[in-house]
């Protein structure tokens, strides 16, 4: 079993309520929002107005630099495109369609002829037309991700580990689908020119590891599967990376630097479908969980699918849910309204109604130094707790706050329940407003030198 | 279905779940980790032990309630830090300690110096050995005086003028006199407790048995004590003052407030350093200078001012046991050194 990393917490992983449920189909909402950022980098541009009519896979926002094209999730007409709530806080711009429940399918999803045919630069194509981006939540663009590794890259690794406590999307979908996810690996070994590509599981999802070796075994696939031990962030990209290559991405760096590239479990699959039916991405598996859900469910829904739906098909909420979270308990974004639609970065809904939120009126760290214990990135969260909190934003940026990747182990193991995680968002916004103010000073100053030296010629 | 619209959410950031340990159920551990030590000393020593003991507990509650309520802070006596800091006084503290004086101890360990530098987490030194260290300075006769607990029980009220007393261990290693000290007590005295000295330090063995079920609680790392031990062992195995190594190192280990100190105060999180290669650091620190006092302070024990001392370097300590971060592999640590 590979070694895991060093640090990290192991929480009750609260897999149990739906990691033996079957993914469900949503029955058709009779309306989805869209919004035009599900993907890191800038919004996209709305490609319809209102009044148009859509066909699912149809082509509805184009991206601009950094991001991934979006797609109508069901046919119908568009009925305003305008702000809306979404998952990430906030309004976004986003395309709300009706539903003629006709699910007719857009003329611009072309099946390729022979997908094994196909050179690397038109699978990539493919892959980038299909709208990809980073299925288990970075939603980092997956044709950015594909180009700029491809020569780079000797270890193409598949992120299932799911180490979040609740989220059973992956792997249910590694005991269902499992053969999308052994050709979407086949498809990109080919890209990357690689003999291998290594899944990467948690151990605690044994029959979801046998389901893979299965169809690997049957298809004689160049897919290898390696579990791993149990621990959060296991499924941290760079976290995967050491795990199974014993390297460290350098700070700041990606797994590219080392050689690596990473993809979700169900980016895989859905790259597997761009390549063979030429679909883009319209769907999302959603773990719909948490002590505040009647009955938890493993729920396939189109993307823009209002949340409140999904918890109508758990039976409702539970009197006094007092959180709701899109994403896992660990690094999930808890929502002020359940008017968000589901994005392509949604692999959880989860609502609490029990103990699971645990503050104190009044923190105060003890110096135990379970957190230094715990980080992932091995730095020393007391200490950049004391720096953020007293605004000493020179001694937070030498403690490395923006090396921390917010995974939130921390803040989970701290008995005197400090708000860590939040007062690192805060001291990383500190280290940039300084960085800025720094920068514009110093412009300042050499654009007053430089006039002083123009009158000084002058004189 | 559910009426959405008037749910009442909370928007806090993530993560949105916590372990179940806190605070509290840390010092928790610690007082139940204590519990065997205070059993034997209540057999050994008589009805005072517990008494001293709950009267220290019930001052330092006293005084930290007194405090936070006198400055208009928030409440602290929950965390029940300050049990802890009351059963570790009671625990350096002679058993025929007076009532009234371990009153002050425990107004000198928890206002001067726990509250005045902010309350838990953030005293320097270790609040239960500032406070036995102001009782000796201020009190050496009472604070020296050690019962011999075979001949007579400590009376539970007076003065302790006229009960029967006894050397410790400690006294007679200090003058080297090992034939003397084996014909007083055997090692299995020595380990089992059946010896003079402070109320809660004289049983190795339940100490031990306390401290090992703080690591396995993962209360305590086994950093600190192991190699605090560790030095105070080999050390006195290396050079004994007299009589062969192995008896030497069993009755210096055995003996004095070691396993007490090793388990239960090097080991407070405010006062050693947060990196487990500090904590080695730290008891290795905390042995030399246990070592050094016995053999030529003119204390014979030294692990309460050892303890102390190290408490004083835990932040240069931490800031030389920083861990490397993620990515930062050793070659680059050299290259960058090179520049």
């Amino acid at each position: 079993m590979a070694q895991a990393f060093f640090g990290g917490v192991h929480p009750h992983d609260m897999k149990a309520a739906t990691n033996e449920k079957a993914i469900e189909q949503l029955a058709p909402p009779a309306e989805v929002v869209i919004p035009m950022s599900m993907h890191f980098g800038a919004p996209c541009t709305p490609l319809v107005k209102a009044g148009d009519p859509v066909k699912v896979g149809q082509k509805i926002g184009e991206f601009r630099g950094l991001g991934a094209p979006i797609h109508a999730s069901v046919s119908g007409k568009v009925k305003a495109v305008e702000p809306r709530p979404y998952s990430m806080g906030g309004n976004m711009m986003s395309v709300v369609i009706e539903n003629d429940f006709q699910d007719t399918l857009s003329e611009e999803v072309v099946a390729p002829a022979d997908p094994d045919a196909l050179s690397v630069d038109e699978m990539v194509e493919l892959v980038k037309n299909a709208g990809i981006v980073g299925m288990g939540g970075a939603t980092f663009p997956t044709h950015v991700k594909i180009s700029g590794g491809i020569g780079k890259v000797d270890h193409v690794l598949i992120n299932g580990a799911e180490c979040e406590p609740y989220i059973t999307g992956d792997h249910r979908t590694m005991l269902e689908r499992p053969e999308e996810i052994i050709g979407g690996c086949r498809y990109l070994a080919k890209m990357f020119g690689v003999d291998k590509v290594i899944i990467g599981v948690e151990d605690n999802k044994q029959n979801g590891i046998d389901a893979m070796n299965k169809v690997i075994a049957e298809t004689n696939a160049p897919v290898v599967v390696e579990p791993l031990r149990c621990r959060y962030p296991q499924g941290g990209e760079k976290q995967l990376c050491q795990a199974i290559t014993g390297k460290q991405v350098p700070p700041g760096g990606l797994p590219s630097n080392i050689g690596c590239a990473v993809f979700n479990i169900n980016t895989t699959c859905a790259i597997y479908r761009a390549i063979t039916k030429g679909m883009p991405v319209v769907s999302k598996i959603v773990t719909v969980s948490g002590s505040g859900v009647m009955e938890p469910k493993n729920i396939e829904c189109p993307i823009g699918t209002p949340v409140s739906l999904l918890f109508d098909a758990c039976g409702g909420l539970k009197d006094g849910t007092y959180k709701i979270i899109a994403g896992g308990p660990m690094m999930g974004m808890a929502q002020y309204t359940v008017d968000v639609p589901v994005g392509k970065g949604t692999g959880a809904m989860l609502a609490f109604c029990g103990k699971e939120e645990q503050t104190v009126e009044h923190p105060q760290c003890i110096r135990c130094g379970k957190c230094v214990a715990a980080c992932p990135v091995h730095l020393e969260p007391l200490f950049m707790y004391q720096y953020a909190e007293k605004g000493m934003v020179d001694e937070l940026n030498e403690a490395h706050v923006m090396d921390c990747m917010e995974c939130g182990a921390c803040a989970y193991v701290c008995p005197a329940r400090m708000h860590l995680t939040q007062m690192f968002k805060t001291g990383k916004q500190l280290v940039k407003n300084k960085a800025a103010a720094d920068k514009a000073a110093a412009e300042a100053k050499k654009a007053k030198e430089a006039k002083e030296e123009k009158e000084a010629v002058n004189k | 279905m559910t009426d959405y619209k008037n749910l009442k959410l909370i928007a806090t950031s993530n993560p949105h779940i916590r372990s179940n340990e806190t605070t509290r159920s840390i010092m928790l551990d610690v007082i139940v980790a204590m519990l065997p030590a205070l059993l034997w000393a209540v057999i050994w020593f008589g009805m005072k032990a517990l008494t001293l003991t709950a009267v220290s507990v019930i001052g330092c509650i006293f005084w930290e309630w007194l405090y936070r309520k006198l400055m208009k802070k928030p409440q602290s006596v929950g965390d029940l830090s300050a049990v802890v800091t009351g059963m570790l006084l009671a625990f350096v503290c002679p058993v025929t300690t007076p009532y009234w004086m371990i009153l002050i101890g425990g107004f000198f360990s928890i206002i001067v110096v726990k509250q005045l530098f902010g309350g838990i987490g953030k005293n320097f030194v270790n609040p239960a050995l500032a406070g036995r260290a102001f009782l000796l300075g201020s009190y050496a006769g009472v604070m020296t005086t050690w019962i011999d607990a075979a001949a007579n029980k400590a009376p539970l009220m007076g003065a302790a003028a006229d009960i029967v007393t006894a050397a410790t261990p400690l006294a007679y290693m200090k003058t080297g006199d090992m034939e003397g000290l084996k014909s007083v007590y055997s090692v299995a005295d020595m380990f089992l407790g059946k010896t003079g000295g402070s109320l809660g330090e004289v049983s190795a063995a339940l100490l031990l048995l306390g401290g090992v079920y703080l690591i396995w609680r993962k209360v305590i790392n086994w950093q600190t004590p192991v190699a605090y031990i560790a030095t105070v062992a080999v050390l006195s195995f290396l050079f004994p003052k007299s009589g062969s190594g192995l008896d030497w190192m069993l009755y210096s280990i055995f003996g004095g407030g070691l396993m007490l100190g090793a388990f239960f105060m090097a080991t407070d999180y405010a006062t050693s350093p947060v990196t487990k290669k500090g904590q080695l650091i730290f008891g290795i620190g905390c042995g030399l200078f246990t070592v050094l006092i016995r053999y030529f302070g003119s204390y014979n024990e030294g692990v309460c001012y050892s303890i102390m001392v190290m408490n004083l370097c835990v932040a240069l300590i931490d800031k030389y046991t920083k861990p490397t971060r993620f990515g930062v592999v050793k070659s680059d640590k050299k290259e960058a050194a090179a520049k």
